[in-house]
């Protein structure tokens, strides 16, 4: 075995990403309690210089490397690219909430840099063990993060819960993977593929894996009825952390789902066609209606998140190109929405203020008509109003679905998006009707108020062209 | 003589497996038998891999095992962190009182 063919090349961006969290760790030590911005310059440009890497080793073909374990082709590029550029606008965002609440500190960057690291090698992942240690690299930093705020309760509380549903999630998995290995006599990805094609008499054995494997992805993606961590862990922990966790680990799920189940598991896939569906019209449904009772907006985006899933999973049970890249396609999109939701909610904040219920919108438009235009869009986004991208990508998922004749699950998907439109109106009604309770002025820093305004201006953009980032979400599957 | 096959070894998972999920629905008092549980969860799947090994010829299930293993540790010590900062603001480590959100 020689240096050249475990073609390590492939993996110049998440070595890099490696070493640079290494460093980040060490430096963060050595300096001074005031100069703290160091650690947080040095994550940025350790994300930057990530993302330069991998645009500069895009590829239009499948590579595999490092024994077949790892592969790089076009979807983990762009899910790589949209994952680091969606963590460097979390970290902007999130600077000046941890510094208000005295927790501005080294550790929050350097598990946000493994965090990344291990998303990135579960996009990339070509074998069972690599998609289990890049998920476990992924949760055991989310964890940590949501009980970083050591004085809470609440964020303690959130930890616990997340932990051990993330745990037995994990435990699912495993136990999943491990009937899969029996019945295929191999970890890699495109020999079990094989494998559950040829099953035979297997079959059924093959089905009894998939069920914990599904069980465990729908854990981590938080579909109902395995959603009960999803509330407590966006309400209880910093926002700052909610809103890491609410956007980038999507995608890496995404992939997870496209890694295991679509190459996998294609064959079985009438299989996991009708487990996605209930798991899917449950999502919508009770993500959509709980939601509406809901006086936190941090709780109230954790249910629109599960209804989300729901319209993501059901782009992805269609099992057509078309379908996987409109799910991509919503991924991206509603990643991009709850990043500019949670970062308006950390404007507001400031110090011993959360901002985190809806009356606290009450008049937003009188204290900043700008931020309060922002928050509009991303409601009627989410909402999937045009002219936002909201709207395509809903709509994107919808033809899908009504290709593969399953009309009856689009009117479904269109029932429960209706009635979710009536909390997202909710807050617009709030900020644009309502008088201020609270005449404090906003106060950021420049570079949040321009990440802030790009976040929500692309919302907007993509809207109004959504042509450019669907051709990259269909090629990336033909 | 009762022979060891590998349907043996994948009863004993299973029943493992099984203990451990009716152990974290079952108790309703103290987190650390929810860790406890989560370990058995773990070993449970380890038993699959390394039996499928040796019946397979195979070292990979053994390799998966010893990331697993590690990987467990690992887990155990963030969990305990946790459980340490809980106790400290929340003076309880009963499951039933962790119920302070709700909605």
């Amino acid at each position: 075995m020689t240096l050249e063919a475990l073609n390590y090349a492939t993996a110049w961006p998440e070595i890099f990403l490696l070493c640079m969290a290494c460093v980040v760790l060490m430096v963060d030590v050595f300096i001074a309690e005031k100069n703290r911005n160091v650690s947080y310059l040095l994550a940025q440009l350790s994300l930057l210089g990530t993302f330069a890497l991998v645009m500069v080793g895009q590829t239009d073909e499948r590579v595999l490397s490092f024994n077949d374990m790892f592969v790089q082709d076009p979807m983990s590029d762009v899910l790589k690219q949209f994952i680091l550029g969606i963590t460097f606008a979390v970290f902007v965002y999130s600077r000046d909430y941890l510094k208000d609440r005295n927790i501005f500190k080294g550790e929050y960057y350097v598990l946000g840099l493994f965090a990344v690291s291990g998303m990135m090698l579960m996009v990339s992942a070509n074998n069972l063990l690599m998609l289990y240690l890049g998920l476990e690299l992924l949760s055991l930093c989310l964890y940590t993060m949501v009980a970083f705020h050591r004085d809470n309760g609440n964020a303690s509380e959130a930890a616990m819960k997340y932990f051990v549903l993330g745990a037995i999630a994990s435990g699912m998995l495993l136990y999943g993977m491990s009937i899969l290995y029996g019945l295929s006599g191999s970890l890699v990805l495109s020999d079990i593929a094989h494998e559950v094609a040829n099953a035979g008499d297997n079959k059924i054995g093959m089905v009894f894996a998939l069920v914990f494997i599904l069980v465990a992805l729908a854990f981590k993606l938080g579909a109902v009825p395995f959603h009960m961590w999803v509330p407590d862990v966006y309400q209880g922990s910093p926002t700052a952390v909610t809103v890491f966790i609410g956007t980038a680990p999507k995608l890496a799920g995404f992939a997870m789902i496209m890694r295991l189940l679509v190459e996998g598991m294609g064959a079985l896939q009438t299989d996991w066609q009708q487990m996605l569906i209930i798991l899917a019209v449950l999502s919508m449904a009770i993500g959509n209606i709980i939601a509406i009772s809901q006086s936190n907006i941090k709780r109230m985006l954790a249910y629109s998140t599960i209804s989300h899933v729901g319209f993501i999973l059901l782009g992805i049970l269609a099992g057509t190109a078309a379908g996987y890249s409109s799910a991509m396609f919503y991924t991206i999109s509603y990643a991009i929405m709850s990043l500019g939701g949670f970062g308006i909610i950390m404007l507001m904040a400031r110090s011993g203020f959360e901002a985190d219920q809806l009356d606290d919108f009450r008049g937003l438009n009188q204290r900043s008509p700008w931020f309060a235009f922002l928050m509009m869009i991303l409601m009627l986004s989410m909402a999937g109003v045009p002219p936002t991208v909201g709207f395509w990508a809903k709509l994107a998922v919808l033809s899908a679905v009504v290709e593969i004749d399953m009309t009856w699950l689009a009117v479904v998907a269109v029932f429960f998006s209706i009635i979710g439109i009536f909390y997202y109106l909710r807050i617009i009604k709030l900020m644009y009707f309502d008088d201020a309770v609270d005449e404090t002025p906003l106060s950021c820093g420049r570079d949040m108020q321009i990440t802030l305004s790009t976040n929500g201006l692309l919302i907007l953009g993509l809207g109004l062209y959504p042509a450019g980032l669907m051709s990259l979400c269909l090629s990336v599957f033909n | 003589m009762l022979t060891v096959t590998l349907s043996s070894y994948l009863t004993l998972g299973a029943l493992l497996f099984a203990i451990s999920v009716a152990g974290i629905f079952l108790n309703r008092k103290n987190v650390v038998i929810l860790l406890m549980c989560i370990e058995l969860m773990l070993l449970a799947a380890n038993i699959n891999f390394v039996a499928f090994s040796h019946y397979l010829n195979d070292t990979a299930g053994q390799i998966f095992v010893f990331f697993i293993l590690t990987v467990a540790a690992s887990e155990a010590a963030i969990g305990l962190a946790i459980l340490v900062v809980l106790f400290r603001n929340r003076h309880t480590i009963d499951v039933d009182q962790l119920d302070e959100m709700k909605g």
